[in-house]
């Protein structure tokens, strides 16, 4: 009956779907035209797409393969500050990612920690750089959100049937198989997809850690194609590669349902008593050994980062200037984007409105970078494009995470107060401004400060137009990085670091007061 | 003065809902049948909420059908979800007033007045949250009051509060409604609130909304879809 509620005026969240879905269709027209067809690309295209799909696969089993144990050991046992490595593993979402390659370096590089012991012991000295180190980052970045994924699912089981279990005296093994295997079963292909998904539009990983002929993504070969061999067309039939690899998979995902990645509430009593002996100290060891894989690459920059904040130079505090204006500017964008059509989906079930804000989704950064670079290029001189374009760029890649976590509010508000709005004549910026803001505070909160700290991170459509007069804070702690400054680069991460999670700190709090 | 059900059809999938009657203006009516049948359609056809298929809804000649919820001459009581959780009860009742809120210090004066009508003097400042339930249910009331709209519907209304305190709502809203002349429809699940407060009834069964009968005679001679409810 919902879908005849009588409000069927045309509503601004048609709008913004409309405007949505023709932005990002024209801009992918824009590619495909561009293109001319796939015959441009050469031979090191196709060992990109082989490579894409080869780190994404291993990333994905690899972070579910060592997740699964992390996450039985946080679901078994209760120990002090687990509540914050819980917290903590939702974290690395809003890390910027070249921050998180700093670190990843100054613990696994030549000069860092790990090499040191393993010299300490004889043993051969390991790589960050190449396939493995693409790899490895994306194990930094995902495997806490697979064990997050799984742990969701492994504390959805009621703790009756556990303590069920335990009645009938259940061993360890005969827990394995009648409870936690079917869970697994139906989680694990889930969290592999998701983390796959992800790891398909790698590109500030491959671009900081990868590249040559081995370790070259799609998305990196785009950036190539454009930056450096100044040649549009091959760039436009890499997008159109990397459109059809997100379509692909995207089409699996629906099969499979990927779980939402985020979400609180994984605070609940333990289920019953954990097994005792060997296994205790299995879980304290891999409980450690997560926590320092998570934490260490953090300390490292904040260790050798903050000390350098006051002798940053002036460019770098330019660039931090330029990154929190476009930051805000692109999350007002996402909020103004989301809410519009958030309530328009909250009110009926329109597919395509639905599907207007998850086009983002099919389309990577570097592609739309690329599309829009193509349209506007005839019109405006490149140099005048690098920031407005990384904003739009940016509101609209974190447009599907606002409308995840604003689409069940806003069906909740209007389930529960719709129709006492409509009969008092609630309507309007009336209602906007006295139901509609006050009751979705936490999600738009949470929302904008999603949007604001992926958008301060990000290192994608910048580091195709970006020069020194546009460099955002992350383009500028790359260019450190690359050209060795490490003092100035640790100082820069520890600044993006704190900027990021200061910015998505100030509004979700802000959402909750 | 009636409210008029002309020829009314509404159609979901399939579900038929139809009416086609007359309810004399002032008299209370309560709305009976078994869950599932139509009763709360019956309502939200009326407010606003549902559109018909065919035919027309009249008040006092006048069909309705082109009116938003807002601007029909009604005022309804959900079960629950009455008032803005984040509004003071003051501003909930302003509402009644005006949507955005912008009172003139006349209307603010006269919300404090309906708030010491519904005994609620000096809580005005006050959120749902720091109320009674009972106290919740007088202050969706001091709105229904301001708000003096001709037509009163209680959807379940008061049916989460306790049996005494649910008595002493019905009989505060009977007094409104005497006091504007409202006419009250009141869809209820319990035959003694519907003794009680109505004298008139109106029996939903299958999606068929029957006209409206003297309560009493109803309850003497009960319909087979009234029997079957009534158990």
């Amino acid at each position: 009956m919902a879908a005849r509620l009588h409000a069927l005026r045309p509503s601004p969240g048609a709008a913004v779907a409309g405007g949505l879905a023709a932005l990002i269709l024209g801009t992918l027209g824009a590619v495909a035209w561009e293109a001319r067809g796939l015959s441009g690309l050469t031979q090191w295209d196709l060992r990109a797409v082989w490579f894409t799909l080869w780190q994404a696969a291993v990333s994905a089993t690899l972070s579910v393969a060592l997740a699964i144990p992390v996450a039985r050991a946080l679901a078994r046992r209760r120990f002090p500050a687990r509540g914050a490595l819980v917290l903590l593993l939702g974290a690395p979402f809003i890390l910027p990612t070249i921050v998180a390659i700093f670190g990843l370096v100054a613990m696994f590089g030549r000069s860092g920690w790990i090499n040191a012991g393993l010299a300490a012991l004889g043993l051969p000295e390991i790589s960050i750089y190449g396939a493995q180190g693409v790899v490895l980052a994306n194990l930094f970045f995902n495997l806490p959100l697979a064990t997050r994924l799984i742990l969701q699912a492994w504390q959805s089981v009621p703790a009756e049937r556990f303590r069920l279990a335990a009645s009938l005296g259940f061993g360890p093994r005969d827990i394995a198989r009648h409870l936690e295997r079917p869970l697994l079963r139906e989680v694990a292909p889930g969290a592999w997809l998701a983390v796959f998904l992800i790891c398909l539009t790698s590109f500030t990983v491959a671009l900081a850690l990868g590249g040559g002929p081995r370790a070259t993504t799609v998305e990196l070969a785009i950036y190539q194609a454009f930056r450096f061999d100044a040649d549009p067309g091959r760039a436009a039939s890499l997008g159109l590669v990397q459109v059809a690899l997100s379509l692909a998979a995207l089409a699996l995902a629906g099969r499979a349902a990927a779980p939402a990645g985020f979400g609180a509430g994984l605070d609940r009593e333990a289920p019953g008593p954990a097994p005792p002996g060997w296994r205790g100290w299995a879980d304290a060891a891999v409980i450690l050994l997560a926590a320092g894989f998570l934490l260490g690459p953090v300390g490292a920059v904040i260790g050798s980062g903050l000390p350098r904040i006051g002798s940053l130079p002036e460019t770098v505090w330019a660039a931090t200037a330029r990154s929190v204006g476009m930051a805000l500017t692109s999350t007002a964008l996402t909020i103004a984007l989301a809410l519009p059509l958030a309530l328009a989906l909250a009110r009926g079930r329109r597919l395509w409105i639905e599907a207007a804000g998850m086009l983002p989704l099919v389309a990577s950064p570097l592609v739309l970078g690329t599309g829009l670079f193509l349209i506007l290029s005839h019109a405006v001189p490149v140099s005048g494009l690098a920031i407005p374009v990384t904003i739009a760029v940016n509101a609209i890649m974190a447009l599907p995470f606002a409308l995840r976590a604003l689409i069940p509010a806003s069906r909740t508000l209007e389930a529960d107060y719709g129709r006492l709005a409509a009969s008092l004549g609630l309507a309007g910026a009336a209602r906007l401004r006295l139901l509609t803001l006050p009751r979705l505070r936490g999600p738009l909160g949470f929302g904008a400060g999603l949007a604001a700290a992926l958008a301060m991170g990000d290192l994608g459509v910048i580091a195709l137009f970006g020069d020194t007069r546009t460099a955002t804070l992350p383009l500028m702690l790359y260019q450190l990085m690359g050209s060795y400054r490490l003092a100035d680069a640790a100082g820069a991460a520890v600044l993006l670091m704190g900027l990021s999670l200061g910015l998505f700190w100030l509004f979700d709090r802000g959402g909750r007061a | 003065m009636s409210l008029r059900f002309d020829g009314l059809e509404a159609v979901w999938d399939d579900f038929i809902f139809s009416a086609d009657f007359d309810v004399p203006a002032g008299a209370p009516v309560a709305v009976m049948g078994p869950s599932g049948s139509g009763k709360t359609t019956l309502l939200s056809l009326v407010a606003g909420f549902l559109t018909p298929t065919r035919g027309r809804i009249l008040w006092d000649g006048r069909d309705l059908g082109p009116l938003p919820p807002g601007a029909r001459p009604v005022s309804i009581l959900f079960q629950d979800q009455n008032l803005f959780p984040h509004l003071t009860a003051a501003q909930n009742v302003g509402l009644g007033l005006r949507p955005d809120l912008r009172l003139s210090p006349a209307q603010r004066h006269s919300v404090e007045g309906a708030l010491a009508a519904v005994g609620l003097e000096g809580l005005g400042a006050r959120r749902p949250a720091q109320l009674s339930g009972g106290q919740q249910g007088r202050v969706a009331l001091a709105r229904v009051l301001l708000r003096e709209r001709p037509l009163l519907l209680l959807d379940e209304a008061f049916a989460a509060l306790g049996p005494a305190l649910k008595d002493e709502m019905l009989d505060l809203v009977g007094s409104i409604a005497d006091r504007s002349g409202a006419t009250v429809l009141m869809v209820t699940h319990d035959p003694a609130d519907a003794r009680r407060f109505a004298e008139l009834g109106i029996v939903v069964a299958d999606g068929r909304a029957h006209p409206p009968q003297e309560i009493g005679a109803l309850f003497a001679d009960p319909p087979a879809a009234l029997r079957a409810w009534l158990g």
